[in-house]
């Protein structure tokens, strides 16, 4: 019986190997240490908002960098560091708070490669929360994916348990480009089987998560956790679910949604994410345009709605995709017809 | 220390490459010759002459988008900067960077940056990593009273104090942030009346005097190499053109424009010096005039003559990599 990591652990044991492995890999960000810059106290006493960096900064202690509230400078800094040497793992607690250090993202570290004329590499790994479900209301529970995806010269990684978390981000760690890398949390606590050695996971390589022959669901992160119950509700009426997670979304693994498709002839995509502009419209447009031959139904996107993550319980209940949602719209395309009014 | 004769000359010799490159910059954007925006320095060439004479090869600078004097004062090709301004492939970026995005690692150059504030948290990084890496390269980064107002650059001040990283930071005050005076954005006399704030070391030099910058540059680097953490150099210079070719400076008192080389002339205050120390003699300034000419000649032809780039380079180096990820 393999090890069983949580979702967490396995995130913070990719981050020991990597700095055991590899000097130049440094990881800074808010709180990582002590939560007291690691001059007060005890640093292990906080480790990250979550724990994902706990042990490190005692293990490595120049190496570990608590900084100050101030991402545009310590994301910046990381960039810089990126090209002048270093593989830095930033941490940007929430994404909602790209707000404030996003031109070091997309007009900096994106654009470095090409705008330099292929003379710099920047191998910076931007670590960050994202998701709803932990009432933490407007500011804290985005799914910010979207505008990371719409950039060349990132790639964005999400990954949706344990396993792919760890060989996920040793990839993202060892990768020449600048990642962004998505830890929803309300997965930390997910426990699955992961291998103590190191190992990666290569980009734009879909994962089917579950096989079947009816429907292809397209998911991605906690969605992904969702859909998987959906599923066993609709195995139970005879609906067999195929569900692939391209784990991550640049690159994207269109192939293998193309081939599900067409073994399935129906596609219901699933994403946490607001309906415009995102990855499920993505998809779904790739599909129409490379796939639709293979269409026997509508394409139908599962999504949180075009409004801001509301902090009532009961109303952010409401905005997360859950496997009910799922399972209807799942329902709903094995009875539509290609062509039929909705 | 005093400033050896050569060493004299040779800051003469980089500001007056400054001037005639961007002399020429103009006249080819004027005549239409030059795609897109560009900013020039002329009138500031003693600030990154004076500050990149007191650098060794391997320290590292970030530059502005009115960024060719730094980058040349740091040791760049002029006919790979020409080819880089007409958009050709033999330019430091091949042609995809252009006149505000100017780079050159092996120069130490991390990058002229078109977004105001920026350049200041990456110099920062810079400096982190040569902590860290155990070298003892110290960090420049250039910006202007424009982008004094620029969160990037209080927080990046703000870091470098925190974790006492060798990071100069130079304000070069050429009394206008775009479009506007100086007064209308910074509300303090000079920015060292910001320094306290961060707890840094700070001075300001007149920055149309190539050697009083170079003496501040050199203890301001000493400093920095010491270990002693970041310090803030405010060089007072002026602008002699607009914001950007093109702007007609229509807000500027009448009358001041022309007189700006009377008054503020870094080469004509360096040759004084340089004739009446006995260092040059005018038949060696006006052999330098003719050296550095032919220089500018010759780097127009090497963008005039340069492929242009081709299609099949668009899509190249977006990633290191097919997309997919490559293991370092």
């Amino acid at each position: 019986m393999a090890r069983k990591l949580s979702f967490l652990l396995a995130i913070n044991e990719a981050m020991h190997q990597e700095m055991a492995r590899d000097e130049s890999v440094i990881v800074l960000g808010e709180d990582i240490a002590g939560g007291a810059g690691g001059s007060a106290g005890n640093d292990e006493a906080w480790g990250g908002a979550l724990g994902a960096t706990q042990g490190l900064k005692t293990k490595y202690p120049n190496r570990v960098l608590d900084t100050p509230i101030s991402e545009s400078a310590f994301i910046g800094a990381a960039v810089g560091a990126a090209a002048a040497g270093m593989r830095p793992i930033a941490e940007l607690m929430f994404v909602d708070f790209m707000g404030v250090c996003f031109d070091q993202i997309y007009n900096q570290a994106a654009k470095f490669r090409y705008m330099f004329g292929g003379n710099a590499v920047t191998p910076v790994v931007i670590r960050t929360m994202y998701g709803a479900g932990l009432r933490a209301a407007s500011q804290h529970s985005q799914t910010l994916y979207p505008l990371f995806a719409h950039i060349p010269g990132l790639k964005v990684v999400i990954p949706s348990n344990p396993y792919d978390a760890k060989g996920l981000l040793i990839q993202a760690i060892r990768d020449n480009d600048p990642i962004v890398f998505f830890e929803h949390k309300a997965l930390y606590e997910l426990e699955g089987e992961v291998p103590e050695e190191s190992y990666t996971i290569p980009f734009g390589e879909a994962n089917i998560v579950r096989e079947g022959s009816d429907v292809t669901i397209v998911a991605v992160g906690r969605m992904v956790q969702q859909s998987l119950i959906a599923a066993e509700t609709l195995a139970a009426e005879g609906i067999s679910v195929e569900i692939v997670d391209p784990r991550t979304i640049s690159p994207l693994d269109e192939d293998t949604i193309y081939e599900s498709v067409e073994n399935t002839g129906r596609l219901v995509i699933v994403d946490e994410a607001h309906p415009r502009c995102s990855f499920a419209s993505d998809v779904g447009a790739l599909v129409a345009q490379n796939a639709f031959h293979a269409l026997t139904a509508p394409i139908r996107m599962v999504t949180a709605p075009h409004s801001p993550v509301p902090f009532s319980p009961s109303l952010e209940d409401l905005f997360v995709p859950s496997p009910e949602k799922i399972a209807a719209a799942v329902r709903g395309v094995m009875n539509a017809k290609a062509g039929a009014r909705r | 220390m005093g400033i050896q004769p050569e060493l004299r000359l040779q800051m003469y010799e980089t500001m007056l490459r400054i001037r005639r490159f961007e002399e020429e910059t103009a006249a080819l954007f004027a005549a239409g010759d030059l795609p897109g925006f560009v900013h020039l320095s002329i009138g500031q060439e003693a600030v990154p002459t004076g500050i990149c004479a007191a650098l060794d090869p391997a320290d590292t600078i970030t530059a502005t988008h009115r960024g060719h004097g730094h980058i040349l004062a740091k040791g760049a090709d002029m006919g790979r900067m020409m080819a880089e301004l007409m958009g050709k492939r033999t330019g430091y970026c091949a042609g995809k960077g252009g006149s505000m995005h100017i780079s050159s690692l092996d120069l130490g150059v991390l990058g002229a940056n078109g977004i105001l504030g920026a350049g200041q948290p990456i110099a920062v990084g810079a400096a982190l990593s040569a902590r860290l890496l155990g070298e003892e390269r110290i960090s420049v980064t250039f910006f202007g009273e424009g982008a004094s107002a620029q969160g990037g650059v209080h927080e990046a001040m703000n870091l470098a104090a925190v974790w006492k990283l060798p990071v100069v930071f130079v304000a070069e005050i050429n009394g206008w942030a775009e479009l506007s005076p100086y007064s209308d954005h910074v509300s303090v006399p000079s920015l060292v009346d910001r320094a306290a704030g961060y707890g840094i070391d700070a001075a300001s030099v007149d920055g149309t005097d190539v050697e009083a910058v170079l003496d501040g540059a050199r203890e301001a680097v000493e400093r920095c190499r010491s270990g002693e953490g970041p310090v803030l150099l405010e060089a007072r210079t002026q602008r002699w053109h607009g914001h950007f070719e093109g702007d007609r400076q229509l807000y500027r008192p009448e009358g001041e424009v022309a007189a700006l080389p009377e008054l503020y002339d870094p080469l004509v205050l360096q040759s004084d010096r340089l004739l009446e120390l006995g260092i040059a003699s005018e038949a060696e300034l006006d052999a330098i005039e003719r050296r550095v000419a032919e220089e500018v000649a010759e780097a127009v032809l090497f963008g005039r003559n340069s492929p242009e780039s081709a299609p099949e380079d668009a899509l190249l180096h977006v990633y290191s990599t097919d997309g997919r990820g490559g293991a370092a």
